[in-house]
């Protein structure tokens, strides 16, 4: 398979996530879809490419590993683990109903494939350390991949754990840091800035840091991971400049954290959505 | 469980808290999972034992105490048993949800240890005191917590963590403090030890109050008083059958604890003897106050924490006990 290949294939891969995690969000009717859709190109990076796992076997120890420190993305986690055959991604059609094991924010004790469990931001981060510094200490080869929010690098947990991977020299720990520019309240710059921005930050704190110009190109994604596997010394920080919202207009214009839609509403960005999907993978006329 | 009691209110040669490291190396070198994580307080309770032993096996997380927790959730994630270690009030109150959520909840085996509980932390004052680092935990349903009394206690039950599937806290004392028992006890943690069996109340007690409730004890039995003495080490899982049992033949009770009563061992006996057995009874230790600076047996006197305390919350429970027979 060509790189060009490979990359449509991932494109198609990430318009399916994004179709999932609505279907997935509409099952309850109301939730984070900005902060879904900024996360799924680079999802659809990691479970459709790099990462090594196994449906069958989600506890591998061999594996690479995947947290969601903004633990609110746990929809486009779900949609992502169960396109890849961890489940049947019709099951996290019960979004945090009574007794589900898809609660919106992800929780390992729950869902197959969920390796730690976040929610309180902040917390992830510091998880993910501890398990690339396990995984080092149980000389086992793999990587640790976490997802860090914009806004919830407001947490200062964030930056104890950025200074605890730095200082414990762990390479094998990549954060993706979703620098979708919008939190609850609104713009992180009205919000809470980030003084020299992000990139800034975690290059203060030791990491190597590589930007990503545009955050929902899975090319770019692509690429970077590979550029951070071959850092040798710093845990690596890849800031993906992203769309809130991205491939669902409406979210996209508003910046919405959370989303409640009635009915008509869900239906539109749901079609949207499939549209997106035929596009991309050449049905559009089939 | 095997103990032997050799208490005789002296101070024992040692520190406290090189039982920990003593224990931590026997265990560090039967498992290789076993790790340790401190906050720039390894100074404080000579981790460089167990650091220079296994160096790439102690882990000093700089004075970050959240993160400290969440490394240590990572780690047991991946199979490793993480021990982190802070004083007592940042190992628990500073990190409460992180317990709560990276650990308790996520069950993950996670073993806090906390040192200077209560009044030991003497001259470091108010903010260094923890009169309320188990209540954080009491709070969390699978939680496991201890507060050991002695050099022989503090090894003996470090030892037995490493078996404990979930989080743990244990309360370490620093300094050297009165012995208790002999080194070659062992104890069981979640079994409570009765120390003496007597027929006219019962004190329950943990960590450094003991001690005062054996003094106390000694104290009664010249006022032709038969206390029972139960050395409640383990504060959760409760040893709901002993305290029970001993409701029933005692009819009398009397807790002591190094820590606030609104919510600790007292409150958490008191709510197994409403379910299953009312009796009078009366609680000594730190009623609704923060701490302070002062040596130790000044604050002991200060806080009500004495065994001429005890001895008379003891005549006042058994008066209860007689008018509501009357």
């Amino acid at each position: 398979m060509t790189k060009e290949e490979k990359i449509h294939e991932l494109e198609v891969f990430a318009a399916q996530i994004r179709l999932e995690t609505l279907k997935i969000i509409a099952s309850r009717g109301n939730g984070h879809i900005g902060g879904c859709m900024s996360i799924a190109d680079t999802l659809a990076v990691l479970y459709g490419e790099v990462m090594k796992y196994d449906p069958k076997n989600p506890l591998w120890k061999q594996r690479d590993w995947c947290v969601l420190s903004k633990g609110h993305g746990g929809p486009a986690m779900y949609a992502t683990l169960g396109l890849k055959g961890f489940y049947d991604v019709k099951e996290a059609y019960t979004l945090n109903d009574f007794k589900t094991s898809f609660p919106s924010h992800t929780d390992h004790t729950k869902t197959p494939g969920v390796d730690l469990t976040t929610g309180s931001l902040g917390q992830g981060i510091s998880e993910a350390v501890g398990a690339a510094l396990g995984n080092r200490l149980q000389n086992i080869n793999s990587h640790v991949f976490v997802f860090v929010g914009d806004g919830e690098a407001d947490e200062g947990q964030v930056w104890e754990a950025a200074q605890f991977a730095a200082h414990y020299k762990l390479n094998n720990l990549i954060a993706f840091i979703d620098d979708n520019k919008r939190q609850l309240d609104g713009a992180c710059e009205d919000v809470m800035s980030h003084g020299k921005g992000l990139s800034a930050k975690f290059d203060a704190f030791g990491w190597k840091v590589i930007d990503v110009k545009d955050g929902n190109d899975v090319e770019q994604i692509y690429d970077a991971v590979n550029e951070a596997y071959t850092e040798k010394e710093r845990p690596i920080a890849i800031v993906l400049d992203t769309k809130k919202g991205k491939g669902v207009s409406s979210v996209e214009k508003s910046g919405a954290h959370s989303s409640h839609l009635n009915k008509e509403e869900w239906e539109v960005i749901i079609k949207e959505a499939q549209d997106n999907l035929n596009r991309i993978s050449g049905k559009e006329n089939a | 469980m095997s103990y032997r009691l050799v208490w005789n209110d002296t101070i024992d040669s040692r520190k406290c808290c090189d039982a920990y490291q003593e224990s931590m190396k026997k265990i560090m070198k039967q498992n290789d999972k076993v790790v340790h994580i401190d906050c720039d307080l390894m100074g404080c309770i000579d981790t460089k034992i167990i650091k220079e032993a296994y160096p790439d096996r102690v882990f000093n997380a700089g004075i970050a105490e959240a993160n400290a927790v969440g490394v240590a959730c990572g780690l047991a994630a991946t199979g490793m048993i993480p021990f982190v270690h802070s004083f007592g009030v940042f190992a628990s109150r500073r990190v409460f949800d992180q317990l709560f959520l990276s650990a308790g909840y996520s069950r993950w085996p996670v073993h806090v240890i906390g040192s200077d509980p209560g009044i030991t932390a003497a001259y470091n004052g108010a903010t260094h005191m923890p009169f309320e680092d188990c209540a954080t935990y009491l709070t969390m349903p699978n939680a496991t917590i201890i507060d050991p009394v002695d050099y022989a206690q503090t090894f003996a039950l470090t030892k037995k963590l490493v078996d404990v599937k979930e989080l743990s806290y244990m309360r370490l004392i620093r300094k050297n403090f009165k012995t208790v028992y002999a080194d070659d006890s062992d104890f069981e943690i979640g079994k409570g030890v009765v120390l003496k069996e007597g027929k006219d109340v019962t004190i329950i007690a943990s960590g450094i109050m003991v001690s005062n409730a054996l003094k106390a004890e000694e104290i009664l039995r010249k006022q032709g008083i038969d206390a029972s003495v139960i050395d409640m080490h383990t504060w959760k899982p409760l040893d709901t059958e002993l305290i029970v049992s001993q409701a029933r033949k005692t009819g009398a009770m009397v807790t002591a604890e190094n820590h606030q009563l609104s919510c600790g061992l007292g409150s958490a006996i008191a709510n197994v003897l409403i379910e299953n057995c009312p009796i009078p009874m009366e609680m000594i230790g730190i009623r609704e106050q923060y701490g302070q600076c002062g040596p130790q047996d000044v604050l002991e006197k200060e806080y009500k924490m004495s065994a001429e305390d005890i001895v008379e919350a003891c005549i006042r429970a058994i008066k209860r006990k007689a008018d509501r027979k009357d």
